[in-house]
């Protein structure tokens, strides 16, 4: 699995003239857990849309080159994007309130995701949909199998959308703020299982996230977003050790319960950051 | 300055009785920050609406400035002790302009000088007069948690119930309304009750700070313990350790409290 994107650029029209929401992304990744930190505004989740063409009309995707596994997405037609989508790239949004279907149970919306990406029996998709929400460490599968979406917590919600989302078997998973509505703690679960699926079983994710700390201490890679633009590219470890301003304007404002400050440093904003070209 | 005294706070009836605060105890004194932190469900929100009399407790004792908070106050209370709301994107009404906004609380509390009070409540949150005509929809998140926050500060309270206020905002607008409310406490000498999810904010803003859990305060500490991660309660040090980002380790040995 290999997703190469380079010089993408998506526009909006609006009556006032062109939007562009992101200039000019440029990144390629293979089986790993690439971080896209941004504040809101910044395109990063628009970035994570364009991959899988989730932008609506007017608004466009234009790119010198969009391709996963070889497969030019930007050329591809309805029926090969319908089999991607869903099938070898899943995508999970930040949240299960608004994206789990609120009239059908969550063991249906797996058993559904399991059938439409692979010739699969009723039985046999069910048990797929059982071990699918044991990998998500649901504890009692079969009873959030006939669970509706309402009566689910924030967590387990969440939970169910990774397993409708990792249920096909995708080689890449673009999560979209996955675990920002969610506790702590929560968070913590949510991540670990993400983080086996990677280490398991060769899947891509990129994480879409504001959270510096967060991505910091659990990517690999992160790209960091400004006005639409990559400013920087660096490895997680090395986000503390960041280079480009903006980057470093945005971790000293967080505040460190180690190390009190009486007044917080605040992020200077220099119009050439949304200018300038990467190095 | 509050004071609150094994309070309870339950809902429902019967068989759906839900316990949502029990048996919480703190003071502020004037001048204090204190801070309310635990994960959603914890009670901490509904503690802050029981001193604000928005909810009623069904036990327990509360009083702000020496009096005891009535179950249905008069507007003096409501001058002392005034809320910022998480949200500025709903706490503002959409059709009234800041200057209305602003207006509306002086008129209600009969205040003089009403002109001159929004324009100097304005410039001390940092917004200029050219903001005084503006629609909610016409500002960015900050700017409106600014409103929110000049809104409360036009009665010249001496109490600020803050829920979440920085919640919704971008980190380097958080740095600045985080700062903006630091130096508002110091120049006018306010209490702040302070409530968050985020334990680095709260440690921050908060000298003394309360962990919440299921409706009760499991421990109590102050800015030097959290700081140094002195904490006795394991849910407390979990809640601390997870909050400094990934650790698969962690992950692994989190344990559930009920």
């Amino acid at each position: 699995m290999r997703l190469e994107v380079e010089k993408l650029f998506v526009r909006f029209p609006t009556p006032t003239g062109v939007v562009e929401a992101v200039r000019g992304a440029s990144f390629a990744m293979g089986a790993e857990k690439l971080g896209i930190v941004g504040e809101s505004g910044s395109g990063k989740s628009t970035l994570g849309r364009a991959i899988l063409r989730l932008i609506a009309p007017p608004g466009e995707v234009v790119a010198d080159r969009l391709t996963f596994d070889g497969i030019d997405l930007l050329n591809a037609d309805r029926r090969t994007l319908r089999q991607i989508r869903g099938g070898r790239i899943a995508m999970v949004l930040q949240d299960p309130k608004f994206s789990l279907n609120p009239v059908m149970t969550v063991g249906r919306q797996i058993e559904e995701a399991v059938r439409v990406h692979g010739r699969v029996g009723r039985r046999e998709a069910r048990e797929r949909a059982l071990a699918m929400l044991e990998a998500v460490r649901i504890r009692e599968p079969a009873r959030v199998h006939a669970a509706w979406p309402h009566e689910l917590s924030g967590g387990m919600g969440q939970r169910a959308m990774i397993a409708i989302m990792l249920a096909a078997g995708p080689e890449l998973l673009i999560a979209d703020e996955p675990t920002s509505a969610l506790d702590v703690t929560v968070q913590m679960q949510v991540l670990a299982i993400l983080d086996d699926l990677v280490s398991e079983r060769g899947m891509g994710l990129v994480f879409i996230s504001h959270d510096l700390d967060l991505v910091a201490s659990f990517c690999d890679r992160v790209l960091v977003m400004y006005a639409g633009r990559i400013v920087e590219s660096l490895p997680a470890e090395a986000l503390h050790a960041a280079r480009h301003p903006y980057t470093r304007g945005l971790l000293s404002c967080l505040p460190d319960i180690a190390r009190p400050q009486r007044r917080l440093p605040v992020l200077e904003r220099d119009p050439a950051w949304a200018r300038e070209e990467l190095p | 300055m509050i004071a609150v005294e094994r309070l309870e706070v339950a809902f429902g009836h019967g068989r759906r009785r839900v316990q949502a605060v029990q048996n919480v105890s703190f003071t502020v004194p004037e001048g204090g920050s204190f801070g309310l932190v635990g994960e959603s469900g914890s009670g901490k929100t509904t503690a802050l609406r029981a001193i604000a009399a928005l909810v009623e407790p069904s036990g327990g004792r509360i009083s702000v400035a020496g009096e005891p908070v009535a179950r249905r106050p008069g507007r003096a209370f409501r001058k002392t002790v005034q809320m910022v709301f998480q949200d500025p994107y709903g706490s503002l009404h959409p059709r009234h302009t800041v200057d209305r906004i602003l207006r509306e609380p002086c008129r209600i509390h009969k205040l003089d000088g009403i002109e001159e009070r929004i324009g100097r409540v304005l410039a001390e949150v940092g917004l200029g007069p050219a903001f005084r005509f503006r629609f909610p929809h016409q500002l960015s998140g900050g700017q409106r948690q600014r409103v929110a926050i000049a809104r409360a500060l036009v009665l010249e309270p001496r109490v600020l119930l803050l829920d979440e206020p920085t919640s919704a905002l971008d980190v380097s607008v958080q740095a600045e309304i985080l700062n903006l409310l630091g130096d508002l406490r110091a120049a006018r000498g306010l209490t702040f009750l302070f409530v968050s999810h985020n334990l680095a904010v709260v440690a921050q803003m908060c000298e003394r700070v309360a962990v919440m859990m299921n409706g009760r305060v499991v421990e109590e500490a102050d800015a030097t313990q959290l700081a140094a991660c002195a904490l006795a309660h394991p849910y407390a040090r979990q809640l601390l350790q997870a909050s400094r980002g990934y650790d698969r380790e962690l992950a692994r040995s989190l344990v559930r409290f009920e």
